[in-house]
Order: structure tokens, then sequence, then C-alpha cells
């Protein structure tokens, strides 16, 4: 039972690690593009949230009525102003900027919020559970399990049916001609991070809810998240949402079998997905 | 008649190697020009600076009387000039349907739309939930035509539509740009075909080594000067 317990958490855990890694998958998707300061920007969420609650007593999943949009902005006017003059062809200069981004926004987020872990209280919400027969579910893993899906979800269909989603996908193919469908490439660019930034935001606040963070928390959520795209294949959502579950499955077995094996083993699993199929589960269709 | 296109000059770079060596080149309304010339003559680059794909500022590409060089290739699409590039250069992960629908996103209104491509190519209605590529060579090239045509340029640009093609195939194609041509759109087509080019043209240029080597009424050339002109062995006939 507690093994079949493990995995349910750990399913649960995967929806997490799939909005970790759906923002990263979008920006490299569409522009080639890593952003190394991704974590960052995870925990910058985290910390705008728990900055709401404490001023503005604002509950803490409610925070995202103001942490979304502001960060959803931040990506666009960041990639037109910054980002946009770093892509290119070679992938050197945007992994030297985002790495800077990384250095900077940790150091003032330690500036502001010193180097002490965190816990956002979501109050009743933090304890309260559904009995399935013997098996105990916290709410809040249910929460960020159904918001993955949800954004996933969203996010599929705004690709497969809206014209801007057209438009990106094609850049993803192909971003050299998509000015021959008029269509402005750093344009697109900046609406690809700011729709990335935006799940980061939800990422961020729900991470808040569900374990401890500090400044420093940052870089090993980018190598969960790397290892969720990679996992479950470049280019597809729900290849994603896949991709986290099984790093969360396989950090609950392992945290069962041992607590020092829980980060251990998902990276092990990670390991042996890249050597047995190293273009992922759900590859990308090739023209 | 007043030009559509008029250009003076035109240089071409591709870092320091230069592909193109003052071009002159005018183009008519509704006019039907080839553009032929062995390969790595520069006639893809030529098509390349013409929608802004690749940097032509500070030079003189005149557009129904404004100056377009320097523009980025959106704005370029959107004052009315679509092309089918070489290749074809479909979007792999996206439908048919959907390339085409991309070339209605240069959003100028007109006669061509997702009705109107798909009755002159009604093989795409057909094949229209079927991912692009995976069409063969010459429905692909339709598709590329289409999605051209489905931003109502003013000016059309064909690049090697027949390549790889086998020949009934091309016929096939062309037998589509009487349709084209009716509604006023200039067509610029480079092609290897020259019998083909000669034949569906108004007027031609032939480049050699990134210079214009002959240019002149298509029904006036004759085999000699074309050859002439494509492989470089008597200057003369310029």
């Amino acid at each position: 039972m507690e093994w079949i317990n493990a995995i349910v958490q750990g399913i649960l855990l995967g929806g997490l690690y799939a909005l970790f890694a759906a923002g990263l998958s979008l920006m490299f998707g569409v522009m080639r593009f890593v952003n190394l300061a991704h974590g960052d920007f995870i925990v910058a969420g985290a910390f705008g949230a728990l900055l709401l609650f404490e001023r503005l007593g604002l509950h803490p999943l409610l925070t995202l009525v103001i942490v979304l949009p502001v960060m959803a902005v931040f990506g666009y006017v960041g990639q037109r102003l910054v980002l946009n003059r770093v892509v290119g062809r070679d992938i050197l200069p945007s992994i030297l900027v985002t790495f800077g981004f990384s250095v900077i926004l940790q150091n003032l987020m330690l500036e502001q919020f010193s180097a002490d872990s965190q816990r956002l209280s979501a109050g009743a919400l933090d304890t309260a559970s559904f009995a399935i027969g013997t098996l105990s579910i916290g709410a809040v893993p249910l929460l960020m399990f159904g918001a993955a899906v949800a954004v996933l979800g969203g996010l599929n269909w705004f690709f497969g049916h809206t014209n801007t989603g057209r438009l990106l996908r094609a850049t993803s193919d192909d971003g050299e001609i998509i000015g021959l469908m008029g269509a402005d490439r750093r344009h697109l660019f900046a609406v690809a991070t700011a729709i990335a930034s935006a799940v980061v935001a939800i990422a961020g606040v729900l991470m808040a809810v569900k374990t401890n963070f500090d400044p420093s928390a940052g870089p090993i959520r980018l190598l969960f998240a790397f290892e969720a795209v990679i996992i479950g294949g470049l280019g597809s959502l729900w290849g994603t949402l896949v991709g986290g579950i099984i790093l969360g499955v396989a950090q609950g077995i392992g945290a069962q079998i041992d607590p020092g094996l829980q980060i251990l083993a998902g990276h092990i699993v990670f390991l042996i997905i890249l050597v047995v199929r190293p273009q992922g589960l759900f590859p990308k269709q090739k023209g | 008649m007043t030009d559509l296109l008029k250009i003076d000059g035109l240089d071409a770079f591709y870092g320091d190697f230069q592909a193109l060596f003052r071009i002159d080149f005018k183009m008519a309304e509704a006019e039907t020009v080839a553009l032929v010339g062995a390969n790595g003559a520069g006639k893809s680059t030529f098509l390349k600076c013409l929608t802004g794909l690749l940097g032509t500022r500070g030079q003189s590409v005149v557009y129904r009387g404004t100056n377009i060089a320097g523009l980025p290739s959106f704005q370029i699409a959107r004052q009315g000039i679509a092309m089918s590039p070489e290749g074809r250069r479909l979007f792999p992960s996206l439908s048919v349907r959907e390339n085409l629908m991309l070339g209605a996103n240069v959003g100028r209104k007109g006669q061509w739309d997702l009705a109107a491509v798909q009755a002159l190519f009604p093989i795409l209605e057909e094949k229209r939930d079927i991912p692009a590529t995976l069409l063969s060579g010459g429905q692909q090239q339709m598709v590329a035509i289409g999605r051209a045509l489905m931003s109502n340029p003013a000016l059309l640009l064909l690049d090697e539509v027949s390549l790889g093609l086998a020949p009934v195939i091309v016929r096939d194609i062309y037998a589509a740009l009487p349709d084209i041509r009716a509604g006023g759109t200039a067509v610029l087509l480079v092609e290897q075909d020259i019998s083909m080019a000669l034949q569906v043209s108004e007027r031609m240029y032939c480049f050699q080594e990134g210079h214009v080597s002959l240019s002149g009424a298509s029904a006036e050339m004759t085999r000699d000067m074309i050859s002439a002109a494509y492989f470089g062995r008597d200057k003369e006939v310029t």
C-alpha cells in the first residue's frame, strides 16, 4: 500500500514538473532558445506570491491574479528588449545572457528575501485531503495536477485552433520564412515568452504552496524541467506531462526505498531514458 | 504602363561573398516575367532580396512607387509580394489546410481564399487534414503556391516550381497559371525549364554569375541567345 501511495503521490507531483517544463519546452520549441534562468523565474514567481500574501493578505492562490499578468508582461517586454537580440543561429549568446539573468535574479532575491527557506500557507487547503480506499490524496497535490492538465490542455487547444497558435507552430518548424506569412517574428517570439512566463507564474505560485523554497532553489527546478521535457520528447505538450509524471514517480519510488534516494532516482531514470530513447517518448513529427 | 517593380543596381551579399552585382530589373503590373540561369547564378538570392529575407538596406527596390529596400519581410508581404520558396518550405507540423490558412495571415483581401485555392487545386481539399509534408512533391508544390496566393499578392514569386517533379505534374501546376494571372497578379517565375519559361512569360531575364546576362521579350528569344547568356560562351548578345 505504501508503494501504491508513493506512486500516486509521484504522479501528482509530476503535474508540477510538467508545469515547470512547459514554459521551457515552449521557448525552446519556438525559438531554439534555452532559458537557463527558467528555474529562477519560477522561484521569483513564488516570492512574488509570498510578497502579495504578506503585504496585501491575498490568499496564496489568488495572488496569481497579479503574478500571472505581471510575469507575462515582463516576459513579453524582456523578449522584445533583450532576448530578441541574442536569438539566432548561435545558441551560445542566449545561454550566456540567460545565465547572467539567473545570477542576477538569485542575488536580487537573496538581497530582498534573505536565504531563509520560505513556505506559503494556503490555510485549511494545506491539510485537506480525500480518502480513496486506504489512500489519502492531498488537496494541494491534486490541485497541482488538475492545474497542469488544464494548462497543458489549454495550450494544446491554443496551438491547434488559433491563428497565433498556428503561427507559433510554424515558427517552430521554420522560423526563417515566417515573415512571408506577414508575421513579425520578433512579436511572435515575445508572445511565446509571455505565454511561457504565464505558465512559469502558475508553476511558481503552486510550488510556493506545495514546498519550501529559497532564492537558490531555481537551478534544481530547471533541472527537473529539462528532464521532464527530454523524457517526454521536445515539441509534445502531453509528452511533457508524461515526462513529468515519470520523473515524479521515479522520485516517489526512490524516496520510498530510502529518503536520500528521491532526487537521485529521478536522475537515474532520466539517464536511462536518454540512453534508450534519446529522442524522448513522444518526439515531434519531422517532415 | 506603370512599373510594379523597378530595381536599379541591386547588390546582394552573403557575408563577404557577393552574390548579385548591379542588377537592373523592371516589371509592369500584371506582367509575367521569367528568370532563368544556371545553378548559383543568383536567381533565388534575387527573390530573397525582393521578399526581404535577405537585407537590401540603403539600396533601391521600388515597388509601386515606394522604396521597400531594407523593410522586414513581414511588411513586404503585407504590401503584396508573396513567394512560393525554393524547396517549398512547407510547415511539417501543420496540415495542408493550416499551411494554406497561414498565407491568409498576411491579411490582404481579394479573390483568393481557402475555397478559391481549393477550387484551383482540388486535391488540396481532399488532403486538407494531412500533414503538408506527407503529400507528394507535386501536391506539396500546390500547397506552397496556394499558401502564397492566400495573401492575395500583387506580385507572386515562384521559385523553381518544377524542380524534381515529373513533366506531367509540372504541366498540371502550370495549368493554374492563367487563373492566377486572370486576377491581375503579376508573376515572376524562376525556372530551370527554359522552354516552359519562355512559353508562359511575356519577358524574360537571364542571370549569369550574379549579373543580368540577357533580357527582353520572351517571344524574340532564340535558343542560341539563351544558351550563350546561360553558359556565358558569348557575352556579346547582351
